[in-house]
């Protein structure tokens, strides 16, 4: 007997869990913009320590990496399996790129004695010390969505080498397309607001 | 809704001009960043940030191909994000 498969339902369902993620995100950007409505000069102080080289390098990282894993649904709608592979690799070799450089910016922040609980931030005004705060909590929140998000394109590469993933069938690698997509969107807010606006 | 719903192929040369798109965008928002526009600054960034993840949510996440129950319920949740965000911000400015 053939089983059927809804594949709208099953999208609606990673769609649902989407939706939690932008409320959680949310929140943490209302956060942002009530203590940068409070603290504006801090919150430009802050701003101006971060580099918007890093900044940019990561944001054209994560974009290319999207417009890879879309290109690996049409490859598998097509059933070319070989070309969507090659494009779920160099999709997971910009999320490590992305990772690698965070690691150095952050490294260099704590290099300036800027992290949680060090002396300059506890010394220096509020408001600094809270911009760093959010800081670490909104990237360090967004670099755990990547991993998971690494997680995931990695699972589906798995299954489409396995031919569990195919032109018939090909819903896990839709919903982690998805999953990805949205770790770029939500860097599409975090890197104006934190890199650029201040 | 059609049978085939989310069926829809997208050529690669279309997705390519979609990252096109994002790439300019994100040269427009890093080269105006430079220039001090006052109180315009926030939103102007976040103007083209919302650019940037309406091309995203249309053609890299297919909302455009989508049905009703997704393209609905998206738009919910963003009543529901943006009532949360100006409810507490109008709340905070004019205590």
């Amino acid at each position: 007997m053939e089983k059927t498969i809804d594949k709208t339902g099953v999208k609606i369902g990673m769609w649902i869990f989407l939706y939690s993620e932008v409320i959680l995100f949310g929140g943490l950007f209302v956060l942002y913009a009530v203590y940068f409505h409070n603290f504006p000069e801090d919150f430009a102080l802050g701003g101006k320590e971060l580099n918007r080289i890093f900044g940019t390098a990561n944001t054209l990282v994560l974009l290319i990496s999207s417009f890879t894993v879309a290109a690996s649904i049409t490859a598998i709608q097509q059933r070319k399996k070989g070309l969507a592979i090659g494009f779920l690799v160099f999709s997971l070799l910009c999320g490590v790129t992305f990772l690698v450089n965070k690691y150095f910016e952050w490294g260099a922040k704590f290099h300036h004695d800027l992290y949680p609980n060090s002396d300059r931030l506890l010394d220096s005004d509020p408001g600094f010390n809270i911009f760093f705060g959010l800081y670490y909590t909104i990237t360090g929140l967004h670099g755990l969505h990547v991993i998971i998000g690494m997680v995931l394109l990695a699972i589906s590469l798995v299954l489409i080498a396995r031919d569990k993933i195919s032109a018939e069938r090909y819903a896990m690698l839709e919903n982690s397309g998805l999953y990805w997509h949205l770790v770029d969107l939500i860097w599409i807010f975090v890197f104006p607001l934190f890199y650029l606006v201040l | 809704m059609s049978e085939h719903e989310g069926e829809h192929i997208l050529s690669y040369g279309f997705l390519a001009q979609i990252l096109g798109g994002l790439i300019v965008l994100t040269a427009v928002t890093v080269g105006v960043s430079y220039i001090d526009w006052g109180f315009l600054n926030v939103p102007i960034a976040l103007f083209v940030a919302s650019s940037k993840a309406t091309l995203v949510l249309l053609f890299f996440m297919h909302i455009k191909y989508e049905g009703m129950v997704i393209k609905v319920s998206f738009i919910s949740t963003m009543i529901v994000l943006a009532i949360m965000i100006s409810f507490t911000f109008w709340d905070v400015a004019f205590r």
